[in-house]
């Protein structure tokens, strides 16, 4: 049989059939081409990707430790500058090493202004230990640590605006974008890559295992995200808000019907006050980042 | 050529000399006057390094991990609650094999809250897979980072070091000290070329995940490179003696030992003291000797039960303990001495600055005479 290889992140890793952080390395991989090194932070993308003696990468590859992801970049950056050369330098990390325990480190490296891509693979909690929640957890989410139970919707918060945190930093290019939009999300690394300075990609990339949906959802179900207003895809240039992706928005509730980590909020009997504290999430969003493509009425 | 310098500003010299290209470390009480030092070398181009302000130790050697695996020669300095921080990363740059080299002015932890000396920093990541060396004064501190480097890019180690050396008494301390040249220390420290480095004309991955199958073959792989590092030092530390006449080519060292009944056995500044006691105690007609270990890891367990196996006695001085055992020297000359009927007993001493004098050192070798066996050493018994 012939050798079939895929791209830069290559194919034979152990990530779940339908893992959209897997489908995340692939384009984020092919967006900064070979003259590039990545750093990874331990995760479920470093397992699935580097068991030794196997590795899925065809870029230098670096993981330290679950925190650090951040500092090791500044250290790789001060070192090519050092010796003049010209590798740009990609961070890949998730959700927990970003919104959580790399917190120190990320704003450490931005304050700096070191020269680097970072790359969240957003997939809303902990899922290399289990489905656990993370300050990118959303809300009423059902994680094994934010169970739904007779006294409890899941998860109490909504997800952290890192995001934000980062543009103020002074982070001159931060954006979200979604695995669901490969052309928007090759454009949005692309840029991040060729800005200089620490610029900041959120993706969304729903996981099939953590989230409770079958493997060939995964696409449909992010699209599903950004239709909703659940998630926005946009871009900060200088801290400012430039572009966004429009839609005729759905109700929540198609997006979170899809999931079992939302499952309590439909069964045994719906919860109409918590959906509707949802769609408020979502409403929100619409109005902060003009989402909404408002269809004229048809003339009769 | 000889100057009257202050400890840290000769260590921060050697380091200038060694050539870092990546400097990455955050201020800590006694450490600051070396990373200031070498800010200044930056800030006025005598040294062409990058200089990270990072904003905290686990980000200082977390850069450090990034740099030396992106090929560059790498230094950080740190001492204590620092060293505790930044904990996860000083295994994680062992394992990776990475030859970072870390001062540590040696400082006590809290709690409670103490900035003064003693070596439970150091001590306490003697498991990390670092070689760890210890200087007792300030020539030896300097010297100890050229060494340093030099053993931990060989090739046939590839392992991160600490150079240790006692938090004030050593790094706040004017002592004349033997500044080498740019000239010399080049001829002495190749250029660092290590085989595999993050390179996008050559990808490889570093830092994957083993699962059982794996691992312990990893852990055998470093614990080997330490044990080689024994030869390595032998060599280096010869070559040092050659060119700039001190050899540091001995783990250990002895002071009036080859007759002694006595012998104290130390690591660090403590070891001035007791040279001047033994002296003293010599004087009187008393048989006493020293035994300083220079590189506690590597640990050399064979050198130290060879040069001790004439003795009666053995004290063993420990500026840290294992609290629930003992201190870390103790047990593992006990350890090097299994089999031998020569007494082996261990003082904890010196913990979080307090002063150990000459006559402290004579009240430990009359102690070590009669027993009682391990104790703690100098407690003020009103506080008990």
């Amino acid at each position: 049989m012939a050798e079939k290889t895929c791209d830069l992140f290559d194919c034979g890793h152990r990530a779940c059939g339908g893992c959209g952080a897997a489908l995340a390395a692939r384009l984020v991989t092919k967006a900064a081409g070979k003259e590039s090194i990545f750093v990874s932070s331990t995760g479920c993308m470093e397992v699935f990707s580097t068991p030794y003696p196997e590795t899925a990468w065809k870029v230098p590859w670096i993981h330290s430790l679950f925190e650090n992801a951040a500092a090791v970049a500044s250290g790789i950056e001060a070192a090519l500058k050092k010796q003049g050369r010209k590798e740009k330098i990609v961070i890949m990390a998730g959700d927990g090493a970003t919104f959580d325990i790399g917190m120190i480190c990320i704003s450490g490296a931005f304050e700096r202004g070191h020269d680097f891509t970072y790359i969240c693979y957003d997939n809303e909690a902990y899922m290399n230990t289990g489905i656990q929640r993370s300050g990118a957890t959303p809300y009423d989410a059902s994680t094994t640590t934010s169970p739904a139970g007779k006294c409890s919707f899941g998860n109490k918060r909504p997800k952290k605006d890192m995001p934000a945190i980062l543009a103020a930093h002074g982070a001159p290019y931060v954006a979200t974008t979604s695995i669901a939009y490969p052309a928007d999300l090759l454009k949005k690394v692309e840029t991040a890559i060729n800005t200089p300075g620490p610029c900041y990609v959120q993706v969304h990339a729903p996981c099939c295992t953590g989230w409770g949906f079958e493997g060939e959802q995964t696409i449909a179900i992010a699209k599903l995200a950004i239709e909703t207003g659940l998630w926005v895809n946009y871009e900060m240039i200088d801290g400012k808000v430039t572009k966004v992706k429009k839609v005729v928005r759905k109700p929540v509730e198609e997006y979170l019907k899809t999931q079992k980590r939302f499952r309590h909020l439909f069964k045994p009997t719906r919860q109409d006050a918590e959906i509707a504290a949802i769609q408020a999430i979502a409403d929100k969003n619409a109005e902060k980042f003009g989402i909404d493509i408002k269809i004229p009425p048809k003339k009769e | 050529m000889m100057e009257i310098t202050e400890g840290s500003h000769a260590i921060a010299e050697a380091v200038r000399l060694c050539r870092p290209q990546v400097i990455s470390a955050y201020p800590i009480t006694p450490q600051t006057h070396i990373v200031e030092a070498l800010a200044d070398f930056v800030a006025n181009c005598q040294l062409d390094a990058e200089y990270i302000t990072v904003e905290n130790e686990l980000s200082a050697l977390s850069a450090c991990v990034g740099a030396s695996a992106a090929g560059s020669r790498t230094y950080s300095a740190t001492t204590s609650q620092g060293l505790m921080l930044m904990a996860e990363v000083v295994f994680n740059a062992a394992g990776m094999r990475l030859p970072i080299i870390m001062s540590i002015a040696n400082r006590a932890l809290g709690a409670p809250l103490s900035i003064w000396n003693d070596m439970q920093d150091s001590i306490s990541l003697r498991d990390a897979g670092w070689l760890q060396f210890y200087a007792e004064d300030n020539q030896e501190a300097t010297d100890l980072h050229l060494l340093a480097f030099k053993v931990a890019e060989d090739p046939a180690i590839q392992l991160p070091a600490f150079v240790c050396f006692d938090g004030f008494i050593l790094s706040h301390t004017y002592e004349p000290v033997d500044m080498l040249t740019q000239e010399d220390v080049d001829k002495y420290l190749p250029k660092f070329n290590p085989s595999e480095r993050l390179d996008a004309a050559d990808p490889i991955s570093f830092g994957m995940y083993a699962t059982p199958e794996y691992y312990l073959e990893f852990r055998y792989e470093m614990d080997q490179a330490q044990k080689r590092a024994k030869d390595v030092i032998a060599k280096a530390g010869k070559e040092f003696g050659a060119m700039f006449g001190r050899d540091y080519s001995a783990l250990i060292e002895g002071y009036r030992l080859e007759d002694a009944e006595t012998a104290i056995v130390a690591m660090g500044s403590i070891c001035g003291t007791v040279k001047d006691a033994i002296d003293e105690m010599r004087a009187d007609g008393k048989k006493v000797g020293l035994l300083k270990i220079r590189v506690f890891r590597p640990f050399p367990s064979e050198e130290i039960a060879k040069m001790l196996s004439h003795v009666k006695r053995v004290a063993v001085l420990d500026k840290n303990i294992s609290l629930g055992a003992k201190g870390a020297t103790v047990l593992e000359v006990r350890d090097a001495m299994y089999g031998s009927p020569i007494p082996v007993k261990g003082y904890v001493l010196g913990l979080g600055g307090r002063d150990v004098r000459k006559r402290d050192i004579k009240e430990i070798v009359a102690l070590s005479e009669k027993g009682p066996d391990d104790q703690f050493y100098g407690l003020r018994k009103e506080l008990i």
